[in-house]
């Protein structure tokens, strides 16, 4: 091993020392033997490893969906004078005459933000990936219910099912945009989207944050009571501590959004007025009076900021943990790291009303949460920082999990920093629900936990089917991806700085917005492209997942524990007893050592060489 | 026939292509290269990301360069042109961080690739570095908030007391306009008055509603040089008052009116020269999405100098005159319930106009 780089057969033996176990006697025998049926196996099953792939399949198809429906309304806004006649056949009555129906379009883009925010990044992200690392990264058998964690999913299947349905009915999907502010999205005679497609919408949501509260308990019981023996809080690898946090800020926020959800099924369906006041519509005075619209924009937002960064966080988690594996560095800055994210997650809960700085909220309110907003880039700064030191002086490998990792980054960058823009109550007079709006929030959280979530699969790929993801393809999905995000949404700002509105069917009506249509051509070519471009990862993993080149048990040598486990670990994880952990997970090109990392479970007794005199003591 | 066709190309290049993909993998094998960890791509990824910077970063600059005019339409009120300097301000300040960052993401990532016999430099932390970079952003973002809050503290203070008031209100699809003619104030409202001939819901038995100019349609006058307080409402969903021209921007909320003012500095004609555009408008629109016209909800805003906006005000008629029906329905009313008393049936008008006593005095 005297190679810094070993081969794939070397690799697999581990760092060629034997590695003591820990005894868990009550688990020993929780081994993969007993047979089981397909459905339980497959479908109703209680395995933390197959409810991630469950919920990554189904993240998959609805991202294809919300992409699709982004490549509409795309059209629409680049050529808002061709005819979409050829789209009859898919779309039906919502093309009128050639022309996207205007309501259509409204519901185009609502469906977009809803199933991109809560189906895509939210299930798809944190429930894939924290059902998968969480037991095997902290070495645990399964999670500490198994039986909630399928629910967990099977709500999640449900309520997708009732969001896809809403799709199809005849008045249309929810079309008051995803935020569903009333009274737009309380009034059937506003909008027909209001109708059945609000409710399918509401009852959707309803039952996903049921699922989000049984997996966001079922995630934090599980990190705080199943670690192994050794893996103290300060030893955890990042991903864990990003999905504990996430799974946090997911119970204390999203029950605030049922509330909202609650009462405005109330308003909508039993006469009461929460949201509702002073309405003369459709010909007629509605009788209510003394409700809030603004209150629901508090309610929601007490959800939705939080919800970036349920969306956010777990990304930032995988990236230090895949940047710190092949830049072959420890990450810089571990407990700043987990600082930074304890300080993200506190201060999330506090900046909601930032969305509303022009809402007719008082203006001090307004300073209030102008303050707190801009506190908040100093954690998000310190933790580019650390990433940007994490790469100085490293000897890194561009698989393509790296390659996403970076682009996370880099798009977190540039993204992030226009919220500080936003976050300036002045600033926000202009720039509020501009395209300026669009392309922040697009690069910060759509594009940055995308590419997050591509890091992960990528990366962990191997240990969910044992296989390897094909490298080649990967790259040239990195490349067109990462081309086309910068080419669609930087241009985009260009679009918002001018004042033009966000959710605008067209732009023709107005003289101040005439500028920028071959802008907005440009951009929409450059959407459908890298739309087009996510097929490549389409067929490069269920090509993988099949015929894929066979993994080896840890591909990128890398440190945590779920790569101690067999190539395709079974129900149980370990088919020994659970190994124990004796380091933190960023012992890479540690001065001294035999090979440039060393795992978790290998004693400090092992690696005399490479001990610092702290860990001499602990060697003994 | 020819949507055939084309799914058969579709079809042909996608066999082509799982062909040529099993071939590359097949060779690969075959030549051993699968099974070398790091190979040649490491070198052509690092190099890319240096392409990527350098290239990306030129076309960045120069679309930005060549669409900076676009994107800064002219300005035309007094806050506007503080609003302008600070977002400008900022974007510098931010643009020095991001082009920092890039370079040196993309900077180490091309000099940091994977070398033969190379070791990565083992640093945990530095609590020096992490201090000093927790502080800078920190004393910056302190900087820019004070600048952010003085200037909203100034933009959302108090509007002079000698503001020019007008309503404005939106409804699905269209704004209206309300002046509050000779005695300087906006009469009662209430929505439960409101129909077809009376778009506001105007309370006649308010003496200082009798006066108001209400518009259903058309332009926004406003003088050149004075203060304008616009009292904002909605009558059914939300909308959005949205002017990019004065950088003004508020909600209009059913059941809570909204304010916002501000001091225009150029009237229509004026802008038209500077901006060598005979048909320029200032325009109105809708930020606030409000359903299936969100997107045509416009109206056109005229700047003009107070002696021509006096002029014009003039000679405009209060809805009261224009409307005598309403009026005498209302005389009517009251004096039927007068006669009568409680015996007869209270429409509902005329249950309105009582209650019109306490709501939404604007």
């Amino acid at each position: 091993m005297a190679a810094n780089i070993p081969t794939n057969a070397q690799a697999q033996g581990g760092i060629g020392v034997s590695v003591p176990h820990t005894e868990h006697e009550d688990h020993l025998h929780h081994d993969e033997h007993h047979e089981q049926s397909f459905i339980s196996k497959y479908v109703f099953s209680t395995d933390h490893k197959v409810i991630a792939k469950q919920f990554l399949i189904t993240g998959i198809f609805w991202a294809i969906l919300g992409g699709t429906l982004s490549s509409l309304f795309r059209l629409q806004l680049g050529w808002p004078e061709a005819t979409l006649e050829w789209l009859t056949p898919v779309l039906g009555k919502w093309v009128e005459a050639g022309k996207l129906n205007p309501e259509f379009y409204l519901a185009l883009v609502t469906m977009h933000g809803t199933i991109m925010v809560f189906f895509v990044l939210t299930a798809g992200l944190s429930g894939t990936f924290s059902n998968f690392l969480i037991p095997l990264q902290i070495g645990a058998r399964d999670m500490a219910s198994g039986f909630m964690n399928m629910l967990s999913y099977w709500f999640f299947f449900i309520s997708s099912v009732i969001m896809f349905s809403s799709l199809f009915i005849e008045t249309g999907p929810a079309a008051a945009g995803w935020t569903i502010y009333p009274p737009l999205s309380a009034l059937p005679q506003a909008i027909p989207g209001s109708g059945a497609g609000m409710t399918l919408w509401l009852v959707s949501m309803a039952l996903f944050i049921v699922s989000q509260l049984l997996g966001g308990v079922n995630y934090i019981t599980t990190i705080i009571n199943l670690r192994t023996r050794g893996m103290s809080m300060s030893k955890l690898p990042l991903t864990i501590w990003s999905f504990f946090l996430t799974a946090v800020l997911g119970l204390l926020a999203f029950p605030v959004l049922f509330s909202a959800a609650l009462l405005l099924i109330f308003d909508r369906s039993f006469g009461t007025s929460f949201f509702l006041s002073d309405i003369y519509i459709a010909g007629q005075a509605l009788p209510n009076t003394g409700g809030s619209p603004i209150l629901f924009q508090h309610l929601f937002w007490f959800l939705g900021h939080p919800e970036v960064y349920i969306v956010i966080m777990p990304a930032m988690g995988m990236v230090s943990e895949i940047m710190a594996t092949n830049a072959r560095k420890p990450i810089f800055g571990y407990r700043a790291m987990i600082g930074s994210l304890l300080g993200i997650s506190l201060l999330s809960f506090v900046v909601w009303a930032h969305h509303m700085f022009v809402t007719g909220m008082n203006p001090f309110l307004g300073s209030v949460f102008m303050f707190l907003t801009l506190i908040i880039a100093v954690p998000s700064a310190v933790k580019t920082f650390n990433w940007l030191a994490t790469l100085w002086r490293g000897n890194i490998r561009f698989t393509t999990a790296m390659l996403f990792s970076i682009g996370f980054v880099s798009l977190f960058v540039s993204g992030g920093l226009t919220g500080i823009i936003l976050g300036n109550a002045a600033l926000d007079i202009q720039m509020h629900n501009t395209y300026f709006v669009v392309a922040h929030f697009h690069l910060v959280m759509g594009s940055s936990a995308f590419f997050g979530l591509f890091a992960g699969v990528y990366h962990w790929f191997p240990k969910m089917f044992g296989r390897m993801m094909d490298e080649k393809l990967g790259y040239i999905h990195f490349w067109l991806t990462f081309l086309g995000v910068y080419l669609v949404f930087l241009p985009m700002h260009y679009v918002g700085i001018a004042g033009f509105p966000r959710r605008y069917y067209s732009w023709t009506g107005f003289d101040t917005f005439s500028q920028f249509a071959d802008l907005n051509k440009f951009i929409s070519v450059a959407a459908i492209l890298a739309f087009f471009a996510q097929f490549v990862f389409i067929f490069n993993f269920f090509y993988s997942i099949f015929r894929g080149r066979r993994a080896t048990e840890n591909p990128w040598q890398s440190n945590t524990l779920e790569w101690t486990t067999p190539v395709v670990p079974g129900h149980g994880n370990w088919p020994g007893a659970i190994p124990a952990v004796y380091r933190w997970p960023y012992d890479y090109s540690k001065p001294g050592a035999e090979t440039d990392f060393i795992p978790q479970n290998v004693p400090f007794s092992q690696t005399q060489s490479s001990n610092m005199p702290y860990e001499r003591e602990m060697a003994d | 026939m020819i949507a055939l066709g084309i799914l058969l190309v579709l079809v042909l290049l996608l066999v082509v292509f799982g062909l040529l993909f099993r071939l590359q993998i097949l060779t690969s094998i075959f030549s051993g290269s699968s099974n070398r960890e790091i190979g040649t791509s490491n070198r052509v990824n690092a190099v890319l990301f240096l392409v990527f910077l350098v290239v990306g970063g030129a076309a960045f600059a120069w679309s930005f360069a060549d669409s900076f005019d676009a994107m800064n339409p002219p300005i035309a009120s007094v806050h506007g042109h503080a609003l302008e300097k600070m977002f400008w301000t900022t974007m510098v300040i931010l643009g020095i961080a991001f082009v920092l960052t890039q370079v040196l993401l993309f900077g180490y990532s091309y000099k940091y690739q994977h070398r033969e016999g190379r070791r990565a430099f083992f640093f945990a932390h530095n609590n020096k570095i992490e201090i000093i970079w927790t502080l800078i952003p920190a004393v910056v973002m302190a900087a820019l908030v004070f600048a952010g809050w003085k200037e909203w503290t100034r933009i959302t203070g108090p509007a002079p007391k000698d503001s020019v008031v007008i309503e404005v209100m939106g409804k699905q699809f269209g704004w209206l306009a309300r002046y509050p003619g000779r005695d300087q104030k906006l009469g009662v409202v209430n929505y439960r008055l409101i129909d077809a001939s009376n778009d506001f819901g105007l309370d006649l038995s308010d003496q200082s509603s009798l006066d108001d100019i209400t518009f259903s349609s058309g332009a926004l006058h406003i003088p050149k040089g004075h203060p304008i307080m616009f009292k904002i409402r909605s009558r059914d969903v939300l909308h959005a008052v949205y002017m990019p021209h004065f950088r003004v921007q508020m909600y209009a909320v059913p059941g809570m009116p909204t304010k916002f003012w501000f001091t225009p500095t150029l009237t229509t004609e004026e802008m038209r020269a500077k901006t060598g555009n005979p048909k320029f408008t200032y325009e109105l629109a809708c930020n606030q999405i409000c359903g299936r016209g969100h997107f045509a909800m416009r109206m056109e805003v005229i700047v003009e100098e107070p002696e021509d906006y006096i002029a014009w005000l003039s000679q405009q008629k209060s809805f009261s005159s224009q409307n005598p029906e309403i009026l005498a329905n209302l005389k009517k009313k009251a004096q039927g319930q007068k006669t009568i008393g409680a015996t007869a049936p209270v429409g509902p008008a005329a249950t309105a106009a009582v209650q019109s006593a306490t709501p939404a005095s604007l």
